[in-house]
Formats: structure tokens, C-alpha cells, sequence
């Protein structure tokens, strides 16, 4: 209930805050649809798209984090361990290198991210079966892969570029004008797991053990994967490499007593959205015109409360 | 209904742990599983569990091979505790007892009133009622093992397959135990587990599987196979007798 009510005045805060001042009496008519047109354009066709894809983005990375963090059964998983994140990178930076902007650069983060994604699969499962080292081994060298590739980028692209291309790898939301996709992969990819919960519970003492409990685990395993992959490809399409929202916001909840999938997911799906909304306002706002790259101020919003949890946990 | 195994070979590479077994785990039976370290008894209760693949031969449940069983079916008949477990369990004990409703199809926790009340239950009979609500990582060794037991109840199986149970607890919750599970047993349920102490096995359980890591295994009745001759053999080494309740302990020779 708290984390709803914080998500709502998170994007109301994203309506209200940007790097044009908007008087309260002036914002509240926008909200309900009246007042100047030029208003009505700030928060509804430019703050509003902007507040959902930062929440989506949030979303979706908070979602495949606590996912991965329970599949490769290792606290520090984050969504880009998989190397997709990497692959986007690569086929972005690519696109930006050969002087391509806006829907193309898109699709090349998308192709990227997809053959990352098909390289992690088609290396680490088997027919005999599914092994969750080779998938994390694979998924770390296809992201040291990636992340040689965009060192040889950035060193051949021109200045002018380089500025563009360390945006986006940083974590950008400017690009972000429509949110739609990127809620649609959040909606189906809460679904699918939540249905998984109780499963993942079990997966929590082990792939043995949660057999001898009746769960289906390669299936369980593989599924989680795909919807992890889906959600983090969405957030990167969003948004670029926004760091620390996946790795952290799960540990957030842990801390604060959430343990059960069944909350655990929703929750992460709040918080994460709620702290990339904060993130981005801040962001946008603080030394407005200029705009920071929002994944460095999810760590700063972000690793505070980590640490104060950290100290008050037993 | 029996558990039954079928001219099993367990074996690990360059060495065969035990070949050809055959016995047949009955409700009502307490089975002691011993044998040196590596001799096979984890393998084999992960056999019969349906989590490990024999070498040779084949796990039947009611006369049906284990793999022809629904996983979800197979799990509200036999429940397993692992030698070893995941440490890292977030939640509260109660939360992770109620883990082992999984099979039932119960939610988890809040919407599962029956559930839990199994939960407090079997919280109570591993005397952790204390530590319920208490996060499950912030448990003792000795106490997770007994909230791990409590899970295992919770599943409640027909079969309880245990591998050392007593590993963690301190004598008085050993006793307890052992009285336990020998009283599942009594109720009707099938119990087998490994343990190393042969003076449990001796005054709680009716049947005893020596397994020497020679590929030969020795099935029979608890009084007739813990012998001192057979319990030497077994250990490879000498042993003093020393008259016990109920059963003869058995200590090494230190001489």
C-alpha cells in the first residue's frame, strides 16, 4: 500500500518538476485537462510519456533482477549480467558510429540485444539439460565481449558522437517517447511471474530440493530466463544501460522482510518503477537545461537507502 | 505400497558404490541406512527419492518405476532432506517450513490458514515455537536443521527419506528426534536414514542397511545385522561394547 502511494507521487512529482516551472494552480488545471495548451503539452505530451517509460524501465529491471538473483542463485546477478544489455550496446553504438539517430539506432539496440540473447541461449542449453554455470559463464563472456567491442567504438568514434554514446550507455530517458511497448513486456512479464512464485520460493533452497518439493524445474528455470531477458531487453530498448535499479532494489525488499515471490515481485515492480521516476526528475530538474544521465542518480537515490537498511538489518 | 529397489548400481566415477541392491522399504518401517563416508547412502536415498539416476536398475513406487510418476504427485509421497541445504533463505522460519505445503498445492502463507497451522505444528514438534516468526538466516545450525525436519513434516509424505538428520542437534534434540520419527513410523508412514551413531539405529529403527563401500550391501532386521562383527567390518576398525538403554553402544577402541 505505501509503496503504491509512493509510486503514484512519484509520477505526479515527474508531471509537476522540470526544467520548466509550471505554478501549481497553472499544473493542476494541465492535470485535469484544462489551462494554456503549451502546459497541457508540458505535462501530458512531454513529462507524462517520459514519467511512464521511467517507471516501466524501472519496472523492468527491477522485475528481471530479483528473477536472475534466484535463477543463478547469486546475490550480485543484475539484469545485464546476461550480456544482453551488452549486445544493445554494441548495436546502438554501432548505429550511432555510422552517423544513424532515433528509429534506427533503436532497431540496432534491439538487434543487438537479440543475438546477445541467442548466443546466451544457443551456448548454454543442452539437451541433456539446463545448466545454470554455463548460462552464467556465457552470459559473462558474451558482456566482456560487448563491452570490448564498445571500448573499440568509443575509441574510433568521432567527439561529437562520443557524448551521445556515453548517454547511453549511462542510462538516458530523453529518447523515451513511448512507453507502450515497454509496459506491455512489464504487464506480461509480471504475469508469467507471478504464476511462478511458489516455484521460485522452492528454487530459493536449491534446484534439488525444490524437485523433491514437485517443482518442474528446468521448465521453471527456462521460463524465468526468457521473461528476465524479455524484461531487461524492454528496459535497455527504454532507456539504454540503467544500473543499479536491478541489482539493488530486490535487496531493498529482502532487507525490509519481503522474502515470498508472491510480494517480492509486485513490491520490486513498485519500488524499482518509483525509483527511476524519482531519478529521472531529478535528473531533468535539478540543473535544468542541462540533464544528468538518470542511471547515475538511481545510485544516488538507491545507495543510501541500501546502506541505512543495511545497518539497521540483523 | 512399498518403496522398492530393484537390482540397484550406484556408482561414482572409477568406483562402484554398492551392485545389485535390492530391498523394499514397507510403511510402518524405520529403516537405518550406515555405512563409512562415500559409501553410497546419500546416492542411494537420492535414488530413492527420484532425484539421482542409478547406474543400473530402477526405483519403483507401488510397483511403477518413480519416473513414471506426475513430479508433483511423487513429491506428496516422498520428502527428502538433503544433506545439504541453501543458507540463504530470506525469510522467517515460519515462512520456510510452510515451503514444504508446496506439493499440496497450498498458497504460500497469509491465504493458507490450514497450512500454517500444520506449519506452528510442526514448529512445535522440532521445539523452534520460539523462533517462528525469527528471519530463518539468523538460526543456529542446529536450529535450521530442525526447521528443515519441520519442513519435511509439513510435507508430510508417506515416505520420509533423511539423509543424517541428527547432523546439528545436540543430544536431547537427537532423542526427540529419533522418538519422533520413530513414531511416524509407528503411525504407519515409512521412515529410512542415513546416520552414523549405531546406537540410534540399534534402539529406534526395526530394519538397517550396511552399505560398505566394497559395491556389498547387508539388509535385514536391526537386532540381526548391528552386530559388533558386522559393525567392525563395517567401520574398519575396532569397537568397545557398552550396554545402553534398549541397545548396546558402540565406541571405537582407542587402546
Amino acid at each position: 500500500m505505501a509503496l503504491s502511494a509512493a509510486a503514484a507521487a512519484s509520477l505526479a512529482c515527474a508531471l509537476a518538476f522540470g526544467s520548466v516551472e509550471i505554478p501549481l494552480a497553472d499544473w493542476l488545471r494541465a492535470l485535469a485537462g484544462g489551462g494554456e495548451a503549451t502546459t497541457r503539452e508540458i505535462v501530458w505530451g512531454l513529462r507524462a510519456p517520459r514519467a511512464l517509460a521511467a517507471f516501466a524501465v524501472g519496472a523492468l529491471l527491477a522485475l528481471a533482477g530479483a528473477l536472475l538473483q534466484v535463477l543463478l542463485r547469486n546475490p550480485l546477478a543484475d539484469p545485464y549480467i546476461l550480456g544482453v544489455s551488452g549486445g544493445a550496446a554494441v548495436g546502438a553504438l554501432g548505429a550511432m558510429l555510422f552517423g544513424l539517430s532515433g528509429a534506427a539506432v533503436h532497431g540496432a539496440a534491439f538487434g543487438g540485444a537479440c543475438l546477445a540473447a541467442a548466443a546466451l541461449f544457443g551456448f548454454s542449453v543442452r539437451f541433456t539439460g539446463w545448466n545454470i554455470h554455463r548460462v552464467l559463464l556465457a552470459g559473462v563472456g558474451i558482456a566482456a565481449g560487448a563491452g570490448a567491442a564498445v571500448s573499440l567504438i568509443l575509441t574510433l568514434a568521432p567527439a561529437g558522437q562520443v557524448h551521445g554514446m556515453l548517454f547511453w550507455l549511462m542510462g538516458d530517458l530523453s529518447g523515451a517517447e513511448r512507453p507502450l511497448g515497454g509496459w506491455i513486456t512489464l504487464v506480461a512479464a509480471l504475469a508469467c511471474s507471478l504464476v511462478l512464485a511458489p516455484s521460485l520460493d522452492a528454487l530459493v533452497l536449491g534446484p534439488l530440493k525444490a524437485r523433491s518439493l514437485g517443482v518442474a524445474v528446468a521448465r521453471t528455470q527456462a521460463i524465468a530466463f526468457l521473461v528476465a531477458t524479455a524484461a531487461t531487453v524492454a528496459a535497455v530498448m527504454l532507456a539504454g544501460s540503467v544500473g543499479f535499479v536491478g541489482l539493488v532494489v530486490p535487496h531493498l525488499l529482502r532487507l525490509a522482510g519481503f522474502s515470498a515471490h508472491r510480494a517480492l515481485l509486485p513490491l520490486a515492480v513498485l519500488a524499482g518503477g518509483t525509483l527511476v521516476v524519482l531519478a529521472d526528475t531529478l535528473a531533468r530538474s535539478a540543473a535544468a537545461p542541462l540533464e544528468f544521465p538518470v542511471g547515475a542518480l538511481t545510485a544516488l537515490v538507491g545507495v543510501p537507502m541500501l546502506l541505512l537498511l543495511l545497518a539497521r538489518s540483523r | 505400497m512399498t518403496l522398492a529397489v530393484q537390482g540397484v548400481t550406484l556408482a561414482v566415477p572409477g568406483r562402484t558404490l554398492v551392485a545389485r541392491l535390492d530391498f523394499a522399504l514397507a510403511p510402518g518401517e524405520c529403516c537405518a541406512i550406515l555405512g563409512r563416508n562415500g559409501a553410497g547412502k546419500s546416492s542411494l536415498l537420492l535414488a530413492l527419492a527420484g532425484l539421482g539416476r542409478p547406474a543400473a536398475g530402477g526405483v519403483t513406487l507401488d510397483g511403477t518405476p518413480l519416473a513414471r510418476h506426475p513430479r508433483r504427485r511423487l513429491a506428496q509421497r516422498l520428502g527428502i532432506l538433503l544433506q545439504h541445504d541453501v543458507e540463504e533463505f530470506w525469510g522467517s522460519v515460519l515462512e520456510f517450513v510452510l515451503l514444504g505445503r508446496l506439493p499440496h498445492g497450498a498458497a504460500l502463507l497469509g491465504a493458507d490458514p490450514e497450512g500454517v497451522a500444520q506449519a506452528r505444528g510442526a514448529i512445535e514438534a522440532v521445539d523452534l515455537q520460539a523462533h517462528a516468526l525469527q528471519p530463518y538466516r539468523t538460526l543456529s545450525g542446529g536450529e535450521r536443521q530442525r526447521a528443515r525436519i519441520a519442513q519435511l513434516l509439513v510435507q508430510a509424505p508417506d515416505y520420509l527419506l533423511l539423509d543424517e538428520p541428527l547432523s546439528h542437534l545436540d543430544l536431547q534434540h537427537q532423542l526427540a528426534l529419533m522418538r519422533l520419527l520413530a513414531g511416524l513410523a509407528r503411525s504407519g508412514r515409512a521412515v529410512a536414514m542415513a546416520l552414523h551413531e549405531p546406537f540410534w539405529a540399534a534402539r529406534f529403527c526395526d530394519v538397517a542397511l550396511l552399505m560398505y563401500d566394497s559395491g556389498v550391501a547387508r539388509h535385514g532386521a536391526a537386532h540381526d545385522v548391528l552386530t559388533q562383527d558386522n559393525l567392525e567390518a563395517l567401520y574398519r576398525c575396532r569397537l568397545e561394547a557398552v550396554a545402553g538403554s534398549g541397545a548396546t553402544l558402540y565406541f571405537p577402541d582407542t587402546r
